[in-house]
Parts: C-alpha cells; sequence; structure tokens
C-alpha cells in the first residue's frame, strides 16, 4: 500500500512542519480555530503545539456534542425515564455525563432502566423485544449522528412502532461557528472545517465565513499530516491575503455532502427558534427538534418534560475557553475541582473536550513528535 | 457490586464520532438499506439507507457512523482510515463500538 506508506512517513510530517516555519510570518500572531472535537483530541494526542511555531495558536471550538449539552437536558430526559415504563437508551458517551443528580450510569445503579445502544437502529430493535416498555432514545450530536437520527424515525412511523421515541438534542455546527465569530472578545485569523460534519453538510455551507467574514477555512482530515497540510494550506491564503473554502479531507468529503442524509435530515427535522449551548448560552436556530407529523415519536411532545435549567458553577470559565479567550489551564477549577473523573464544566466531560483533551495529554509526548526532535 | 458495573462502558474516544471503515458483503436481498459488512474483522449489519443515491455494491468500503454508512471511500482510504484510528489510539474502541453493533449481541452481553 504505497499510499498508506506514504502518510506514515514521519519525513512528510516534517516537510510539512518546515513549510508551516516557512510559510508563517514571525511578526504576525495566528489564532486557528479547529471547529471540531476530534481535531482538538488528535492535536493534543500528536503534540502537534510542539511541532507548530510558537505564533501559531490553535484555538479549540465548540464541535463536541457531549461538551456543548446543558446539563438541564440530561436531567429532562432523566426525569421522563424516572416512570419505571420507559428504558432510556443513549450512546455509551452519554453514559457517565454528569446530570444535577448524578449521571445515566449512577441513575442506573439505583434502578432506573438505562442501556447503551451503539446505534439509534439498535433502540428500535430494544422496542421491539420489550413491547409492554416504552424506549427513549438520547439522541445527540452534529450533522454527522443526526441524519441516522432521521431514517431511525421514519423507520420507526413506518412500521408503526407505538413504544418508541427520540429526544433530539441534535445541534447544527454553523451557528455555533457563527455565535463565535460575533462575540466581541474573538479574534480569529482561520478555521481548520469539521471533517466528519462536513461528509453530510459539504463544503458549501462555509462559504459565508470566507465571503463575509473574510476568514479562510480548510476542512481537514484527521492525521497529523492532514493537520499540518491544512495549516499550511491556511497560512498560504492568508499570506495572500485571500480568504476561501478549501478542502483538505477530499479522500472522504465530498464537496456537495451527502444529499439523501440532508434530505432525510430536512424531512424529519426543523430548526428550534433557538437553544442552549453549554458555555455559548442562547444560540438561535442552532438546534434540530422533531418535524410535527412525527410528534408521536419526540419524546419532548409525547411526555411533560420538566425544562430544567442548570447554570454551570460561576467559577467555572467553560465559555471563555470554548471561545478561545482562556486556555484550559487557565481556568481557575482546572486540575483541582474539575477533572476527567469529576467533571464541573463541559469540556472536562468527553474525551474530546478541550480541557479533558489538554489534561489528558499535555505531558504526554506523543511519539510523533519524539521521532522529530 | 453495583448494577452499574452490569454495564460495559466504552473507553476512550468519543464513539459517535468515529468513523470506522468496511467492506460490504451481501446486501439483504428483500432490503435494499441493509447490508453485511465486514468491519474491523466483525460482520455486521450495517444500514445503508444515507447512501440511497450512489448504493453500494459487495466488495465496496464505505465508512460507518453510529451503525449507518456515510460515504463510500476507496480501499486505499479506507486502509488509510483504519491507520487513522490506530495511531488515535481509537482502534479499541472501534472493535467495542462495532462489537456492540447489533443489539442480540447486546442482549446476550448484558444476560446474567
Ligand atoms: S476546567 Fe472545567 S470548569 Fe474550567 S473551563 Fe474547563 S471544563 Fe470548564
Amino acid at each position: 500500500m504505497k499510499y498508506v506508506d506514504e502518510f506514515r512517513d514521519p519525513e512528510l510530517i516534517t516537510k510539512a512542519a518546515e513549510e508551516v516555519r516557512r510559510l508563517a510570518d514571525p511578526n504576525r500572531h495566528y489564532r486557528l480555530m479547529e471547529v471540531c472535537g476530534g481535531h482538538t483530541h488528535a492535536i493534543y494526542r500528536f503534540g502537534l503545539k510542539d511541532v507548530l511555531p510558537a505564533n501559531i495558536e490553535l484555538i479549540h471550538g465548540p464541535g463536541c456534542p457531549v461538551c456543548v449539552l446543558p446539563m438541564g437536558r440530561i436531567d429532562d430526559a432523566l426525569s421522563i425515564a424516572t416512570d419505571s415504563n420507559v428504558i432510556f437508551a443513549a450512546f455509551g458517551d452519554m453514559m457517565r455525563v454528569p446530570g444535577t443528580h448524578g449521571s445515566p450510569l449512577e441513575h442506573k445503579a439505583r434502578g432506573m432502566d438505562v442501556r447503551i445502544v451503539y446505534s439509534p437502529t439498535d433502540a428500535i430493535k430494544l422496542a421491539k423485544m420489550n413491547p409492554q416498555k416504552h424506549v427513549m432514545f438520547f439522541a445527540i450530536g452534529f450533522e454527522t449522528t443526526a441524519p441516522s437520527t432521521a431514517l431511525t424515525l421514519q423507520r420507526a412511523k413506518a412500521e408503526g412502532l407505538h413504544n418508541f421515541s427520540v429526544f433530539c438534542n441534535h445541534v447544527t455546527i454553523i451557528p455555533a461557528i457563527r455565535a463565535i465569530l460575533d462575540s466581541p472578545d474573538m479574534r480569529l485569523d482561520g478555521f481548520i472545517g469539521p471533517g466528519h460534519v462536513s461528509t453530510v453538510i459539504g463544503c458549501r455551507p462555509y462559504e459565508w465565513i470566507a465571503r463575509n467574514e473574510r476568514k479562510p477555512i480548510v476542512v481537514c482530515g484527521f492525521e497529523p499530516l492532514d493537520l499540518l497540510q491544512s495549516i499550511v494550506m491556511l497560512l498560504t491564503q492568508l499570506k495572500k491575503g485571500e480568504a476561501e473554502v478549501e478542502n483538505q479531507y477530499k479522500r472522504v468529503v465530498p464537496w456537495e455532502g451527502n444529499r439523501a442524509a440532508l434530505r432525510a435530515m430536512a424531512e424529519i427535522f426543523e430548526l428550534r427558534p433557538y437553544f442552549e449551548w453549554r458555555g455559548l448560552g442562547f444560540i438561535s436556530q442552532s438546534a434540530l427538534r422533531i418535524r410535527e407529523p412525527y410528534a408521536e415519536w419526540d419524546a419532548e411532545q409525547r411526555f411533560n418534560v420538566p425544562g430544567i435549567r442548570v447554570t454551570d458553577p460561576k467559577a467555572a470559565q467553560c465559555g471563555e475557553v470554548l471561545k478561545g479567550v482562556l486556555k484550559p489551564a487557565q481556568c481557575k477549577l482546572f486540575g483541582r475541582e474539575c477533572t476527567p473523573e469529576n467533571p464541573v464544566g463541559a469540556l472536562m466531560v468527553s474525551s474530546e473536550g478541550s480541557c479533558a483533551a489538554y489534561y489528558n495529554y499535555e505531558h504526554r509526548k506523543a511519539a510523533l513528535v519524539t521521532s522529530l526532535s | 457490586m453495583s448494577a452499574a458495573d452490569e454495564i460495559e462502558i466504552p473507553t476512550g474516544a468519543c464513539h459517535m464520532c468515529l468513523a470506522i471503515p468496511g467492506k460490504v458483503i451481501e446486501v439483504a436481498a428483500d432490503d435494499p438499506t441493509s447490508a453485511l459488512v465486514d468491519v474491523v474483522g466483525m460482520r455486521r449489519r450495517v444500514n445503508l439507507g444515507l447512501l440511497e443515491d450512489d448504493r453500494p455494491v459487495p466488495g465496496d468500503w464505505v465508512l460507518i457512523h453510529v451503525g449507518f454508512a456515510m460515504s463510500k471511500i476507496s480501499e486505499a482510504d479506507a486502509l488509510d482510515q483504519m491507520r487513522t484510528l490506530e495511531i488515535l489510539g481509537e482502534c479499541e474502541a472501534a472493535v467495542q463500538e462495532v462489537r456492540g453493533l447489533g443489539l442480540e449481541e447486546i442482549e446476550e452481553k448484558q444476560a446474567p
């Protein structure tokens, strides 16, 4: 496999790193935001910061669905599931995420029927296997997982499955980027665009960032070389004073996205007028809810939802970290009150949250960096 | 042991954000949206509904998110993606994820 061997070659990485250094103007400070939590994870894992010149600063964006979900949403869903007739089904990623009175896992320990599913279609199977119970699937994710939830709802309706519903927390990436660009204390030079979200939405939805905000954005893969190449592409644009949408991750992301996935989403979901993001506050038209024809399968329309709102402790500075105003370690709670085992704020919750990624990897030199030095 | 210990919680990377490559083995005769796919050495039912505009056939490689094939990719890119998972330290997470797909298996695991 020549292609793969090529990618494996640390020489290519060294070359790309040299290219970054060559392109970066030493008199300039660059602030580039990687939108996607997967990239944050990769950046820390590879110790990419150590390969980059000091004047290139990577700001970790809002693209971790678990991190940006307000605690009140978990509380709401768990309150529905206190009914012993209800099975709470969710991805494993949700199991340790704290609600006010504990995580789904802790609720299970207290007797709630909580199940892990790996796919929303497994939640449908669960409903068929437990016809006397109601299965509520806790749906979460950006455009990467929303189409799967959409097809699952289509199927539930087509099959007339009445003991199944979805508690929908799907959010969309573009309004979050807009909110970040609109925030007054934010200054960014460009974006490393999300990889898998773009598989669905394609590259066009980013065009306003280039056109109106005059910021370059490069849709990027998840290897160290992908990240370095994307940074090279961003620096090249910045050097020429250009602002374009480019696609570094062509091997997976088609420019037009996945039309079938977009169709499914459009049929099932509509935009909520507004939705609360942990750390970012309320953002208008930033989340999806289930359309009227599917109301029977919408847990929020079917059950009494208390609409719990929980504010993060005042000392938690997740918002500032999310917007790149503070580094994770600059938060007063970092590593003390707030750790991955005992997260206070959103960004410590998932391994892709920037505080957790920083905590887990910062002091661990990745093999890549060692091999380069 | 508390009840919480009975379920196997996936560890490591964010599972719902994983993209796992698989090779289509067989498309169900009665349901064109359902395929048997070889994913990291295991055979699983994967939903092809999101690729209805460009249906994969046996032998094609796809990238899978939460049990749904999201894009068709080349074999070289599939192997490359496998290696991405490897260097990201996400292989174990991918194996857990794939093992979990298909509820029958989960139920067996959860049975006392
Ligand atoms: S350390 Fe905890 S509280 Fe502080 S910003 Fe990070 S997640 Fe939020």
